[in-house]
């Protein structure tokens, strides 16, 4: 088959880009709805918080996977 | 470019329209020559700044809280904001009344991890420890520790393992699809994300701040004196501002997590 395009330089970063979209979009959504949710009852702030960061941090389990597969799988950076 | 891509700024002599390319920073910025070596150990920066920290943290408590008094001194009164931040604002906010056992460990964790954190902008040290993975490795090898052992000591072993897998008040036929991941995600890539944002916070800031700061050297040059590379001198002094928010905002997200962890293993088995 005929090679259409060439890629040269570092794919990992591309990749990485790639990787950071969802998680960009979850994180967004977490903290925008939390914010909403705060100001909606202020009381139960402190409760909506620390559910708010264990959600982020599920969130952003996956761009942290995204930054070390490039050092996992080496010799693409 | 190529091989003194590796050399600094400083050192090249380097500059704009003085016909040498921009000496980005990369890896090298965090690699260090050893101070000295005992036996096959190699003592560098990064392990001195830590000892400094943990000095430092040790120091501060001792001097504010070794002879407490009712009405607190100065010293005392800062250190008391501080227990207390950690102590309202983290623990019982996640673990609850019965947290008060885990606060002394959590606030000496926050305020080690902050220190070394801002050692990033301190001069002469100039290099957030936590942007060497095997700090923040051993700092969530602790937490994994201490919430693993935690689980295992109120639920049993049959009960800690349903309460780190078992999610309560799911249907059945969704389980076999949620344990697995449950089970992997508590055990495997909670300690792996603790570890990895608090590194690659700090490794992504330190090397904002050594990029632009590289760049307003190398920006300045004859024919245009101070134009560009004062705009980067004030973009290196807005990110050193930011990075002290991110400093904090690590060290807090760490601690929080770590306590919202240790209540997961306490929690009542539903």
């Amino acid at each position: 088959m005929a090679q259409l395009a060439e890629l040269t330089g570092s794919i990992a970063s591309v990749g990485y880009g790639l990787a950071a979209i969802g998680p960009g979009i979850g994180v967004g959504l977490i903290f925008g709805n939390g914010v909403q949710a705060m100001a909606r009852q202020p009381e139960a702030a402190g409760l909506i918080r620390s559910n708010m960061f264990i959600g982020f941090a599920l969130t952003e389990a996956l761009a942290l996977i995204g930054i070390v597969m490039p050092f996992v799988f080496g010799t693409g950076s | 470019m190529g091989a003194d891509v590796t050399q600094l700024a400083s050192e090249a002599g380097c500059h704009l329209f003085s016909g040498c390319g921009f000496p980005a920073p990369g890896l090298n910025e965090f690699e260090f020559e050893p101070i000295f070596t005992i036996g096959s150990i190699e003592f560098n920066k990064p392990m001195l700044l830590a000892f400094l920290c943990a000095f430092l943290v040790i120091a501060f408590f001792w001097a504010a809280f070794a002879k407490p008094k009712l009405l607190p001194g100065k010293l005392q009164l800062v250190g008391e904001i501080g227990y207390d931040f950690v102590k309202r604002s983290i623990v019982l906010e996640t673990i609850g009344k019965k947290g008060e056992k885990y606060v002394p460990m959590l606030v000496s964790m926050f305020f080690f991890i902050w220190i070394m954190n801002i050692m990033s902008i301190i001069p002469f040290a100039q290099f957030p420890v936590m942007a060497a993975i095997a700090f923040p490795a051993g700092l969530a090898a602790v937490v994994w520790f201490t919430y693993m052992f935690l689980t295992f000591k109120t639920h049993g072993f049959v009960g800690g393992f349903k309460n780190l897998c078992w999610p309560s008040g799911i249907p059945g036929w969704v389980m076999f699809i949620l344990v697995p991941i449950e089970f992997f995600s508590n055990i495997f890539v909670r300690p792996f994300t603790l570890a990895v944002r608090a590194f690659a916070n700090m490794f992504a800031g330190h090397l904002l701040i050594v990029m632009f700061s590289i760049a307003s050297w190398y920006l300045l040059s004859p024919s245009l004196g101070a134009a560009y590379g004062s705009v980067s001198f004030v973009v290196t002094l807005a990110l050193t501002a930011f990075e002290l928010l991110v400093q904090f905002l690590q060290a807090y997200i760490f601690v929080m997590l770590a306590s919202s962890y240790i209540a997961g293993a306490l929690e009542e088995a539903h």
